[in-house]
């Protein structure tokens, strides 16, 4: 029953991105062709709304359901791996017109061929992890 | 009803995504969905060849089942919520998309010219998912975090990271669509 929470999130995050169109391929192109303003309207709304909620939920010392404070663990300082990892990214996002969320959003939604997508990035993730070592970070 | 049919703005479905992250914060989790990605490698035994996948990946069931709601979040949207209505992309966008060839845009989530599955199944169709896939996946994990947990997440909490990782997104998406995407259609 304790995850019966997270599969009602998951849901609601579905339902939110398809009638939002934040998981067409069209509007992430047209996001990069910055011909609307619909895309950084989603983002920017969503960023000012968790900036805003997050300042409060710490304000006012919130615990959160497991009674601890509540903490966005913080990212590791550095450069080289968040430009050059994003940039990487950035290329399979343009280029699917879907990053890791909507690819499972499209599945449900029908787009069966998503499943290859997904495939292969599990196994982008797989050589990222053989290959870790070796990167620069 | 009839509204909730329709598109929704970016001025809702934005608060909303934030929503989102901020029931998962309460909960004591943190939004974040190509994490998952690493899970299941871990679970396919990945740990055999790479100390990465070597995590104990029972403590992210949580987010397997955030997924498995965003999959059936994905199905009631489409066969319940929609009325059909067509993207409202601007029309720079549709002629842009007509000199590369792509024609109906807007009118599914997914250009056919990609999706469908008579050009999946040829060699160029198939590599070119494949490839965004393994762009999307090892890029994912070597930056730390996708569209959720850095884009939101991240920088809902004020992180350089973050900010950094977002940036590099838009050199990649950009270089991808203006000088990539028009080499390939």
């Amino acid at each position: 029953m304790k995850f019966l929470k997270f599969l009602f999130t998951g849901i609601f995050f579905g339902i939110v991105l398809v009638k939002s169109e934040a998981v067409s391929w069209y509007r992430i192109f047209e996001m990069f062709k910055f011909q609307s303003f619909h895309m950084y309207g989603i983002i920017g709304s969503a960023v000012l709304m968790g900036v805003g909620g997050i300042f409060l939920m710490k304000k006012y010392k919130l615990k959160s359901l497991e009674g601890k404070a509540i903490a966005v663990s913080p990212k590791e300082k550095g450069f080289t791996r968040y430009i050059l990892g994003g940039t990487i990214f950035g290329l399979g996002w343009a280029l699917a017109g879907a990053c890791p969320g909507p690819m499972y959003i499209l599945l449900g939604a029908g787009i069966f061929p998503m499943i290859i997508v997904i495939a292969a990035a599990m196994l982008g993730t797989f050589l990222y992890g053989m290959l870790r070592d070796k990167l620069p970070h | 009803m009839d509204i909730l049919l329709k598109p929704w703005p970016w001025y809702v479905s934005g608060p909303l995504i934030a929503a989102v992250l901020l029931m998962l914060v309460y909960f004591g989790k943190t939004f974040g969905m190509s994490s998952n990605l690493r899970t299941f490698c871990a679970i396919s035994g990945a740990g055999k060849y790479a100390d990465f996948f070597r995590f104990d990946w029972k403590a992210q069931r949580w987010n397997l089942v955030v997924v498995l709601g965003a999959i059936l979040g994905g199905f009631i949207a489409t066969h319940f919520l929609s009325d059909g209505s067509t993207i409202q992309l601007s029309p720079e966008t549709v002629s842009d998309l007509a000199s590369l060839n792509f024609s109906q845009a807007g009118e599914s989530l997914l250009p056919k010219e990609i999706y469908s599955w008579d050009v999946v199944l040829t060699l160029k169709g198939i590599s070119i998912l494949i490839i965004a896939g393994v762009l999307v996946g090892f890029g994912t994990r070597y930056a730390g975090g996708c569209t959720s947990g850095h884009a939101i997440s991240g920088l809902s909490n004020l992180q350089l990271p973050s900010l950094i990782a977002v940036i590099g997104f838009f050199i990649g998406g950009l270089v991808m669509t203006h000088f990539i995407l028009p080499l390939i259609f």
